[in-house]
């Protein structure tokens, strides 16, 4: 009968700490330790086999002064600038046409959201499809149209914008976001536009914009973080050609860590990475003050 | 005041803007399944054909025998099978312990329990693997297993959300009644939650399905391989055979398009929160 020894208030944390329990074994395990040990290795020339030696601050020094690393970085950011913008727009147009009332929206909000679902590798390989200059969709479109066919993935010039094009495609989850906030916002706001004289396009940037701007931010951050870790479409449809322009951040930690083995620059990658997705959230939240409107402020 | 003209060019405009929207989502299935019904020279042939002449289900067979996909369907079901129950266990308690139970430092360790899904993947994918080869569990299953059973920020702040709406009288009344804290979690709250435990299923199945990177790194043996990574495998090896290719792929999504139909709701409930909470 330990109970009867322990107050209300002990028995309340204990139970509690028992709860949490696989959360804070998870922490230590899978989180805290490998952040600190890969922070550690990122000091190292380790590679898995030999055991490691200490460097100091080489890797770190080095990566800046590695072309294909910049390049790894120049690219990343194209990529994000675009995909993020881009789909967002996209997004945001499927959730304004699901706002309206009209005959079998259901069956149109599966077919936005389906894209979305699907494994990341079979969507690449159906682009990869379409856009193989041989035989693929888009060149038969073009021969239809009469137009010169193009290289699609294969060009340098167009490889990224391809891949964004996959991304929108793919931003049937951020459209049901943007639907649900949309739905939120109270009509009467809009019938006193109309009561005003004005119309759509101003019920748009003066009602829908400002009122959904916490779930804008949400998206483009959330936009943002995924898009610099854009991994798959990479490694998968280009192997990060042609000549290293669609070679994504990640795809060269991947190569460094895996095909290289030289887990102390993969480390160093990873951290400067965390870094910078850290550097970029603060600042869209430091932004978002400036166009973020929490109700009732 | 509604000009009748006007209206109409209104539903008009809507249609074709949901017309074309659909055709742009629905277009790369269609010509996936089209190609993967078709002969390798009717693929490459001029002018293109929207449907095939005969339809080659062969195909499947070929792209099924030449990679063992039913193998794969079994490693990821079963993979699947063990990561749901890991997350609805493990997600559940701690999520039961963060809203039910009032205990000191549980508001430090939510916020640090849901900073955690601030940490990008591509951070914690070396040191994880490095940690896993280092206990020798390297080409098992356990490093796509075992985590799901400790801490997922996501569900954890999802069902806490949901925990959170149920009504205080019931514990009172259970711990009046002298029951345990396990009690009141095993047979008051969690029967009350069944669509966020739902919600939770279907997210755990979809992000395990589609999970690449994760068997990439961890599985060397092909037995063992899932039905990403073989679908993987089979597009970087068979580069040109498009019409196999597309098969697998659609073998590939139909799993995952038969579970969203039956589990649209929860999909889009999991999103909905996922917006309006963050």
């Amino acid at each position: 009968m330990k109970n009867r020894k322990m107050t209300p208030a002990m028995r309340r944390n204990l139970a509690g700490y028992l709860f949490i329990a696989p959360a804070l074994v998870g922490l230590l395990v899978f989180y805290a330790f490998p952040m600190l040990f890969s922070l550690g290795i990122s000091f190292t020339d380790w590679n898995l086999r030999l055991s490691p030696n200490f460097v100091g601050g080489d890797n770190y020094k080095n990566l800046f002064q590695d072309q294909v690393y910049l390049k790894s970085i120049r690219v990343t950011f194209y990529y994000t600038l675009l995909a993020v913008p881009v789909s967002n727009v996209y997004a945001l147009l499927m959730a304004l046409l699901l706002n309206m009332k009209f005959k079998g929206r259901s069956v149109v909000r599966t077919i936005f959201y389906i894209p979305s679902i699907v494994p990341a590798v079979a969507a690449a390989g159906i682009w990869m499809y379409i856009f193989n200059p041989y035989n693929g969709f888009m060149n038969q479109l073009m021969q239809y149209f009469g137009w010169d066919p193009q290289m699609w993935i294969y060009s340098p010039s167009q490889v990224i914008p391809c891949i964004v094009v996959m991304a929108a495609w793919g931003a049937g989850g951020t459209a049901i976001i943007y639907l649900a906030a949309l739905q939120g916002v109270p009509t009467v706001l809009y019938e006193s536009v109309s009561i005003d004289g004005g119309n759509a396009v101003h019920k748009f940037f003066y009602i829908t914009v400002p009122m959904i701007s916490p779930i804008i931010f949400y998206n483009v951050i959330m936009g943002v973080i995924n898009s610099m870790q854009v991994f798959t479409q990479g490694y998968i449809m280009t192997k990060g050609g042609p000549n290293n322009n669609s070679l994504f951040y990640v795809l060269l930690l991947y190569r460094r860590a895996f095909e290289q083995t030289t887990m102390g620059i993969a480390c160093a990658m990873a951290w400067i990475l965390f870094v910078i997705l850290g550097v970029l959230t603060v600042l869209n939240f430091a932004l978002s003050n400036r166009w973020v409107y929490y109700g009732g402020e | 005041m509604r000009n009748p003209g006007r209206v109409f060019l209104k539903h008009l405009l809507t249609w074709i803007f949901v017309l074309l929207l659909c055709i742009i989502s629905i277009f790369p299935f269609f010509w996936m399944v089209r190609s993967s019904l078709m002969t390798k020279t009717e693929i490459f042939g001029t002018p293109m054909k929207w449907w095939p002449k005969e339809i080659q289900w062969q195909n499947y067979s070929q792209a099924m025998t030449q990679v063992p996909f039913v193998r794969y369907f079994m490693n990821s079901l079963f993979l699947v099978a063990v990561n749901i129950i890991g997350k609805l266990l493990s997600s559940s308690l701690v999520a039961f312990g963060f809203s039910r139970i009032e205990f000191r430092g549980r508001k430090i360790w939510f916020g640090i329990v849901i900073a955690t899904m601030m940490i990008p993947w591509s951070v914690l994918l070396i040191p994880q693997f490095m940690l896993w080869n280092v206990v020798g569990l390297y080409n098992t299953y356990v490093p796509l297993t075992l985590p799901a059973f400790f801490l997922d920020g996501f569900y954890i702040f999802l069902l806490r959300q949901f925990f959170a709406t149920l009504p205080r009288d019931y514990d009172e009344a259970a711990i009046l009644d002298g029951a345990s804290y396990f009690t009141i979690y095993s047979r008051i709250i969690m029967p009350l939650c069944k669509p966020a435990l739902m919600t939770v299923c279907v997210f755990t199945f979809m992000n395990t399905w589609n999970d690449f990177i994760g068997p990439m790194i961890y599985l060397k043996d092909p037995k063992m391989s899932t039905v990403s990574l073989g679908l993987q495998m089979f597009i970087s090896q068979y580069t040109t055979e498009w019409h196999l290719m597309m098969a697998a792929a659609t073998v590939a999504i139909v799993p995952m398009i038969i579970m969203f139909f039956f589990a649209q709701r929860y999909f889009i409930e999991g999103m909905t929160f996922a917006g309006i909470k963050g």
